[in-house]
């Protein structure tokens, strides 16, 4: 049985712990709040880009663009969303192990997809693996401001420009609520899917000076905005699953301590009757 | 006089939402002049200020390309960065300028030399709009 010291000495340290843990959880709850506001903030620039975007390419009907057209998949871009630091759960790992499967499964050398990650758990996991990065960003920001990413966005999308990828997919969290996150997989280009039904009828716009000059400026933005869309929606999930991970990991510190506490009651007690029997023996020795 | 509802909204979010009743902007192909009722239209803007005119108001805004929608009685301006001047951080703005004209100097590769050039345009732009405000 554990001495009392040494019962002692673990009550502390995982009260210590849990000061910290408690602490953490605090932290990521209120960045988990900027964050969905952020989020919130960015609604509507994305949805007017998207409605624009979708009555031109609907409505235009001779507007054309290599950005709307899929054609043969020799490569596959995989823009992947993680943290940079780990404690989250099973954020990063649900995201990764979702990619890696894709990759094992569709593609046999390395000259058939291209790899972009945000975040370092990302960087490093496909590293060790021996999976070559082509791009990758770290240290963003909690609150990510749309200049942080546009580099590697509009890096990301000349990628495809270049003919280097023929598709990109993001995976990423998707922020369901501060309990539930979901890995999303999602088809940024060629843009094919404009989610929701065409608005092309309720506005049917002039274009000044025509057609193609728009989309050459309003496709990489809209592309763009849909990975920043991704970031923010990740940056949200990663602290509500920072948060839900650290909480769970308070509770586990408040059951070790109350059955810590338990053990040491009971090796107390069982030093203090050992004590009594000792001196009531002594004394009865002596009578 | 009738007026017409602005938005402009960026990824960090609205910047401004007020009736107006002339906006006037420099996109792609030249300047625009837009009031109530123009027909619905879509433009590329250039790295610029807006003048909006309202009653007895005017205001400038700073924004960095984006596109302006318009509808007859709404505009929508839908930017990568756009700033009040009141908004603008004129010391970043000045380093910024300062960074792009030295490396405009030094002429290295073709795609730095692009993105200096626009990154200077974005800080005179700024510094303009600040400095014809006050």
């Amino acid at each position: 049985m554990a001495s009392l010291r040494d019962i002692k000495g673990r009550i502390t340290s995982t009260k210590k712990t849990k000061q910290i843990t408690k602490a953490m959880e605090m932290v990521s709850a209120s960045k988990l709040n900027r964050a969905e506001q952020n989020a919130r903030y960015f609604v509507p620039y994305s949805e007017k880009i998207q409605e624009v975007v979708a009555s031109i390419s609907q409505g235009g009907g001779d507007a054309s663009h290599p950005m709307l057209e899929s054609r043969e998949v020799k490569c596959t871009g995989y823009l992947v969303i993680t943290s940079d630091r780990g404690l989250a759960g099973a954020f990063n790992s649900s995201v990764l192990r979702r990619v890696y499967q894709q990759i094992r499964q569709h593609h046999t050398s390395a000259e058939e997809y291209k790899l972009i990650t945000i975040g370092r758990i990302g960087r490093d996991f496909f590293r060790k693996r021996n999976i070559p990065v082509d791009m990758d960003i770290t240290g963003l920001a909690d609150q990510p401001d749309f200049a942080d990413i546009k580099d590697i966005a509009s890096d990301t999308i000349q990628l495809f420009t270049d003919e280097e990828i023929d598709q990109l997919y993001i995976y990423y969290n998707h922020y369901v609520s501060a309990i539930t996150q979901e890995v999303t997989e999602k088809k940024v280009l060629p843009l094919t899917d404009f989610g929701g039904e065409s608005v092309g009828s309720t506005s049917s716009y002039e274009y000044e000076p025509n057609q193609e000059e728009i989309l050459e400026v309003l496709l990489p933005q809209y592309a763009e905005s849909l990975i920043y869309g991704a970031l923010l929606d990740s940056k949200a999930s990663e602290h509500a699953a920072r948060m839900t991970a650290m909480k769970s990991a308070t509770d586990n510190a408040d059951d070790l301590i109350g059955d810590l506490t338990l053990s040491y009651n009971r090796a107390r007690q069982a030093a203090i009757t050992q004590e009594i029997t000792e001196i009531v023996g002594g004394a009865a020795a002596l009578e | 006089m009738s007026t017409l509802t602005v938005s402009v909204v960026t990824p960090d979010g609205p910047v401004l939402e007020e009736a107006f009743e002339m906006v006037s902007c420099k996109a792609e192909s030249g300047e625009l002049g837009i009031l109530p009722g123009h027909i619905p239209m879509v433009a590329p803007l250039t790295i610029s200020a807006i003048r909006l005119k309202g009653e007895g108001k005017s205001d400038r805004i700073a924004v960095s390309g984006g596109f302006l929608e318009v509808r007859p009685d709404k505009v929508t301006i839908l930017a990568q960065s756009a700033e009040k001047p009141t908004d603008i951080d004129i010391d970043r703005a000045r380093m910024a300028k300062e960074r792009a004209e030295r490396r405009l100097q030094d002429k290295q590769a073709d795609i730095d030399f692009k993105r200096a050039e626009l990154a200077l345009k974005r800080a005179i732009n700024r510094l303009d709009v600040y400095e014809n405000n006050f």
